[in-house]
């Protein structure tokens, strides 16, 4: 059996206790021990990819016990994926973090960001329901931390909210898992699609239900109407590398509908087959338009992203809505493009919040860097909203392409298009705001008051962002380039790895067939 | 028995949602609470009532036994449901610290301060 699978949650498991007990007085050494880990994390992500590219399904049994009894860690080409991608995010952040000094600005912020990348890496790759609910424990509890790393009482506030919310969402799933075990006797994912595909359509009323109380759970988590409210709050209050991190944390709900719903209860299973889907495409649809207006109503720069989010979880999860292997690789493409525009944008935002003192949408007078910071701010929001050339534009495209269905492309396509229309506007009303009417406005006497500063425990407006700063910001722009320039080998991967998904015999052969890879 | 542990479920969740609602942190602390005992005695529903009953396979006794699996699920439940309340105590504690009051709904005001400055 190979042991790298469980690697990606082992070492950071090791590590953030080490972190957080034995080097935490020591800034310099938690700080190299954090980065190596994720450049470990990184290397092995890229190991794992590799394994799962020819399309087998490794199964990891701990304690080696067989799969329907024992718990498994599942790796195939989508949760490789997810782990790649969480570990490029999570470098990208970490060297923002660092370079600009926010994870000195509070305690444990290395060992919360390791338990963060455990809960993350695990919730990718477990194959047991349960476990997925653990995950989703770590991963939450340390952002509870990273939410209000560094205080405030703005930040206090919205992570308290966060905090009930994601409390009441967990009492919620475990509702949820009751239910089903109650229904079907088992929680493994593999072992989920055997048996529930037994039940007849007359006497699945349990289990449908089971089925809508775990879709309103991952919903919670990937910000979808009616439960996205906590999202712009926490969002815009997050400190802005946590933010950026946070862009993965809205794609775990969005992995976990299209891992559990299309697996267990998708298409071809009678008593569940397409109950997902109806309540899924509404609701992504409204949540798309709550984004575009909440993009054009925001007043100030963190709310204005925070609502692009909750946009573009809508454009992803339209398309995961559709559930076939054309929409699910367009929505696989979406995914990895707008995690990366998220985090692009948030660690943009930071850096301009930084030296403007305020993340207000107002004119103020020119900030050293104004023409660099407009022109990285530029590039994300393009990216964001998806104009060509960068990878929101093919995103978008792929996504459009693949919902042609009658009864889908009226709603889909009006909502996507004009989604899109209202978040140019919003990015193009702020950018201006931001940068253009900036270079107009004359130079005040230098009296700030620090009481109208708005980003609590923000430092004194630095005078030049240094390179190491911007880098993270250049990288993850070009993380977007490269997914553009290289779109056509992507989502040939990316169609693989859709049709790998759909795929439910061989998940469940590997998953449950003792005698494979013994 | 079926009808007693469904009607305390009921009660419990019914007052772990009104405390909830009342969007203070104390009663939200509460309610949680309740919900999260409500959903453990629901969990040790799910693997079917029994009573006097091993969890384990005797191997001398009768081959009746209660399915264990629930009460392992519950454990866990129980250990994160009580961590997250001792981080939820914290977090609102600090936040009342700072803001001075226990509402968990942040007004309009907060949100938009900016603009006016």
């Amino acid at each position: 059996m190979m042991h790298w699978i469980i690697l990606p949650v082992f070492l950071p498991a090791i590590l953030a206790p080490l972190i957080g007990f034995v080097m935490r007085y020591d800034m310099p050494l938690a700080r190299t021990a954090s980065l190596a880990g994720t450049l470990a994390l990184f290397a092995i992500a890229v190991g794992l990819t590799t394994l799962a590219a020819d399309g087998t399904t490794h199964v990891y049994r701990l304690g080696d016990w067989p799969a329907p009894f024992g718990i498994v860690l599942v790796l195939d080409r989508l949760s490789a994926l997810m782990v790649l991608l969480t570990a490029t995010l999570a470098l990208i952040v970490l060297i923002h973090a660092i370079a600009t000094g926010w994870d000195a600005r509070g305690r444990h912020f290395h060992a919360l960001f390791q338990f963060q990348l455990m809960g993350i890496c695990g919730a990718f790759l477990t194959g047991d329901v349960f476990n997925l609910f653990v995950f989703f424990e770590v991963l939450l509890i340390a952002s509870y931390g990273l939410m209000i790393h560094s205080g405030g009482r703005d930040r206090m506030r919205a992570g308290l909210q966060y905090v009930v919310m994601n409390l009441a969402g967990s009492t919620l799933f475990l509702f949820a898992l009751g239910t089903l075990y109650a229904s079907t006797g088992t929680l493994n994912i593999a072992d989920l699609a055997v048996r529930v595909a037994e039940i007849p359509a007359e006497e699945a009323a349990l289990v449908r239900v089971a089925v809508i109380l775990l879709m309103i759970v991952f919903a919670v988590k990937a910000a979808l109407f009616p439960v996205q409210f906590w999202l712009p709050a926490t969002y815009a209050n997050a400190p802005a590398p946590v933010a950026a991190l946070f862009a993965i944390m809205t794609k775990v709900g969005a992995y976990a509908i299209l891992r559990v719903h299309t697996t267990a209860f998708g298409p071809g299973i009678p008593g569940t087959e397409g109950l997902a889907a109806t309540w899924l495409f509404p609701a992504a649809i409204v949540t798309i338009a709550i984004g575009a207006f909440g993009v054009l109503g925001a007043r100030r720069l963190m709310p204005l992203i925070a609502f692009s989010v909750v946009g573009s979880m809508g454009t992803l999860l339209v398309a995961v809505a559709a559930f076939s292997p054309t929409a699910t690789s367009a929505a696989l493409y979406y995914l990895v493009h707008s995690t990366f525009a998220t985090a692009c944008l948030f660690l943009i935002a930071d850096l301009v919040v930084t030296q403007r003192a305020a993340d207000t949408l107002t004119p103020t007078p020119a900030t050293v860097q104004n023409g660099l910071f407009a022109a990285l701010f530029f590039a994300a929001a393009i990216g964001m909203a998806g104009m060509p050339p960068l990878s929101g534009f093919l995103g978008k495209l792929l996504v459009l392409d693949a919902l042609r269905e009658p009864g889908l492309m009226v709603w889909a396509w009006s909502a996507i298009l004009a989604g899109s229309l209202l978040t140019i506007v919003g990015f193009a009303r702020a950018g201006s705001a931001l940068f253009w009417k900036s270079t107009a406005t004359p130079a005040p006497e230098p009296t700030l008051n620090p009481d109208e500063i708005t980003v609590q425990a923000a430092p004194p407006p630095q005078p030049k962002a240094t390179a190491l700063q911007i880098a993270p910001t250049m990288a993850a722009l070009a993380v977007l380039a490269g997914l553009a320039a290289f779109a056509g080998p992507v989502s040939a991967y990316l169609g693989d790895t859709s049709e790998q998904l759909f795929d439910r015999d061989g998940y469940v052969t590997a998953v449950i067939d003792p005698r494979e890879e013994g | 028995m079926e009808i007693i542990v469904a009607s305390t479920i009921a009660v419990l969740t019914a007052g772990g949602v009104y405390l909830l609602l009342r969007l203070r942190t104390f009663p939200v602390i509460l309610g949680l609470a309740l919900l999260s005992y409500a959903v453990n005695v629901f969990l040790f529903a799910s693997g079917r009532l029994a009573i006097d009953q091993s969890p384990i396979l005797s191997r001398y006794g009768e081959a009746t036994y209660t399915d264990p699996l629930p009460q392992a699920l519950v454990l866990t439940a129980i250990v994160i449901s009580f961590g997250m309340t001792a981080v939820l105590v914290m977090i609102g504690l600090g936040a009342f610290l700072e803001a001075e009051t226990d509402q968990i709904d942040i007004e309009q005001q907060d949100d938009e301060k900016g603009p006016q400055a």
